[in-house]
């Protein structure tokens, strides 16, 4: 059977998602996005241009991904849909990343106002995917908003430092029905697939690409990486021992019963 | 969000630290701690701007480097001034627009703002920045916000250099379109403050100094601070800078916060500046502020020439001015363009599409559009 990942009314088969700010050069995007298999593709709205010719951000973009455009730079739930409105008039398509961030020094997201924008957009008939601090309560709130996935970050935005919220994620994995994609924090492949491995939808990545050596190489890194730790997640992964059986078992004095 | 302490306060209490003698203690071993520190204290930004700090410039270089690509990727923004007004109540001895130089006054009409606005945008910018001079009489907020509405057609993000306005001020241009601030406190010594701005507005200093705080409390999205670098000892009037940006950045933590590094330029006035800055200091100060502040902007003007924006791009700027002017209607409007009044002389002349070729040629993405005004959505007005 084939493994498909499903959102909102769209199945892709790659769980690979990339977002496309910080690379030094928009050409790359299109390099990066095939050697990734990518099929979904995240763009802030604040940074797409259709005046221009060549700055276009969306010229750099296969027609066969689907396109999310976040609504970076909102600081509340009001300028997260006036963005998602501007999006829709702008021909961007219905897919928004909610990001509302109110914190330039960390750039955590704000889970309250992020609950408040999931629902109106779905309301108005978005596909909202909201980026978050992983909360279990708030991913509730959102799954109920109607979120189609539900994007925790792995750490904070842009700082490589990997998947540090795991224990939380692993929790919001097993009680969330929708899926859970880790964006942002993700630096290398190995902690991609750990990501995959614990049960979560997909994986966003941008910052780690967009800043490596060889972005093309590291975006097919990311997709074998991607796609060994949904195998192994697949595959019913025996979970890690805590230690080695005890020398002298503590049940040892049962043996001469009966 | 704002808490009820002033910069002003921060300053008090700082003004009276004597950095010469702190200097004077600074050895490797702190430079070494503050250079590898993941979260820096006041107190390193000055041992990392102290003369001492100089023999580590290429460290700090190499350590503001990787912060920048880390936080920023290598990514540059670019913007240009619009002169609307070079009316000016202010006798600021260091200005060639001061009230008392003769030179030909110009107010932009709307006619000459759309002009201006139309040649800026053919070349493909989203961010416009506009000035005026001090003159509440000559460029009123009537004025300004007329300007802002031509403006909105042609551009998605307004910023706007203008004199200090009060927070409610702020919040009625906000309502207009303009999403930032630039305001330098020029000099942060309050006694040379005093020396060297003689009559007009600007004279109150508090009322300068809490314009950022008064913007941002009235929702400014961007704020761009500076020291005019020249008029006091460059490292102590940087290390204000640095804390002033510190401070906004805590208090308005939904704010973007940036800071220019702005060396004073020749201009009709003849002002010499009471302490050089050499390109070497230039480099310590962007370094340095990139260190103690990860993700602050930090905006490199034309005032500086080609060759040194060009090195100066991969040690912690994230914003450049291109195609810039100094004249009221320097963009387009012809008569006699050399000898028209300008504020500074500009040291790199490049165009928008040299900068944005040699941002390329450097594997930096040239940034012509970062935001969406929210009138976007509003029926154009544009004929």
């Amino acid at each position: 059977m084939k493994d498909i990942l499903k959102i909102g009314d769209k199945e892709f088969t790659s769980r690979f998602f990339v977002g496309t700010g910080k690379f030094p050069d928009k050409s790359l995007i299109r390099e990066v996005l095939e050697a990734s298999g990518s099929e979904l593709v995240t763009v802030a709205l604040r940074r797409v241009d259709v005046d221009s010719k060549d700055e276009n951000i969306l010229d750099h973009i296969p027609e066969e991904c689907t396109l999310m455009t976040n609504t970076s730079g909102a600081r509340t739930a009001d300028e997260a849909v006036r963005i998602a409105h501007l999006a829709r008039a702008m021909g961007c398509g219905d897919w928004i990343k909610i990001e509302v961030i109110n914190d330039s020094k960390y750039l955590f997201p704000d889970n309250e106002e992020t609950i408040k924008a999931t629902q109106v957009l779905v309301e108005e008939g978005f596909t909202v995917l909201p980026y978050m601090v992983p909360d279990l309560v708030a991913a509730r709130k959102m799954e109920k908003a109607g979120a189609a996935a539900i994007m925790p970050l792995g750490s904070a935005i842009g700082s490589n430092r990997g998947f540090r919220t795991e224990e939380i994620v692993k929790i919001m994995v097993k009680e969330i029905g929708v899926p859970v994609v880790v964006d942002a924090g993700i630096g290398s492949p190995s902690e991609a697939a750990r990501c995959m491995e614990i049960g979560c939808g997909a994986v966003l990545v941008n910052t780690a690409l967009a800043t490596a050596g060889d972005p093309v190489s590291l975006a097919e890194a990311f997709s074998m990486a991607i796609d060994a730790g949904r195998k192994a997640y697949l595959s019913d992964i025996a979970p890690a021992i805590k230690e080695a059986s005890a020398s002298s078992p503590l049940t040892g004095f049962l043996t001469n019963e009966e | 969000m704002k808490n009820s302490r002033s910069f002003y306060d921060i300053y008090k209490n700082l003004k009276c630290l004597d950095a010469g003698h702190v200097f004077k203690h600074i050895d490797w071993q702190q430079l070494n701690r503050a250079l590898s520190k993941d979260d820096l204290g006041t107190r390193d930004l000055l041992v990392l701007l102290s003369p001492a700090g100089d023999k580590f410039i290429e460290s700090m270089a190499q350590r503001a480097h990787d912060l920048t690509d880390h936080y920023f990727g290598r990514v540059i923004h670019l913007y240009t001034p619009m002169y609307l007004s070079n009316h000016c109540d202010n006798e600021c001895t260091y200005c060639g627009f001061k009230h008392g130089n003769t030179l030909e006054r110009k107010t932009l009409t709307i006619d000459e703002v759309k002009k201006e606005a139309g040649y800026i945008a053919s070349n493909g910018l989203k961010n416009i920045l506009i000035l005026t001079g001090g003159s509440r009489e000559e460029a009123p907020l009537s004025y300004i916000k007329e300007c802002i509405k031509v403006l909105r057609d042609y551009f998605s993000s307004i910023s706007m250099e203008i004199y200090s306005l009060t927070e409610d001020e702020y919040k009625e241009l906000i309502a207009e379109g303009v999403d930032g601030l630039t305001i330098y406190q020029e000099v942060y010594d309050e006694d040379i403050y005093e020396k060297l701005h003689l009559k007009g507005p600007k004279k109150d200093y508090l009322f300068r100094l809490e314009a950022p705080e008064r913007a941002l409390s009235a929702g400014m999205r961007m704020v761009n601070i500076g020291a005019l670098l020249g008029l006091n000892d460059w490292r102590k009037e940087v290390f204000f800078a640095g804390v002033h940006a510190k401070y906004l950045q805590h208090n308005f933590p939904e704010a973007e916060i940036s800071i220019s590094i702005p060396r004073i330029r020749p201009q009709v006035s003849g002002f010499e500046p009471a302490s050089k800055v050499t390109d070497r200091n230039l480099v310590q100060i962007i370094t340095a502020l990139r260190v103690f502040l990860p993700r602050v902007g930090i905006t490199l003007s034309t005032r500086e020439g080609e060759f040194l924006r060009d090195h100066l791009l991969g040690l912690g700027i994230t914003r450049m001015s291109a195609g810039s002017t100094t004249k009221v209607g320097g963009h387009t409007l012809e008569a006699g363009s050399i000898e028209d009044p300008e504020q500074f002389k500009i040291a790199d002349n490049r165009s928008i599409g040299n900068i944005k070729e040699m941002l390329t040629s450097k594997g930096y993405q040239p940034v012509f559009k970062d935001w969406v005004g929210f009138w976007e959505n509003v029926e154009s007005s544009r004929d």
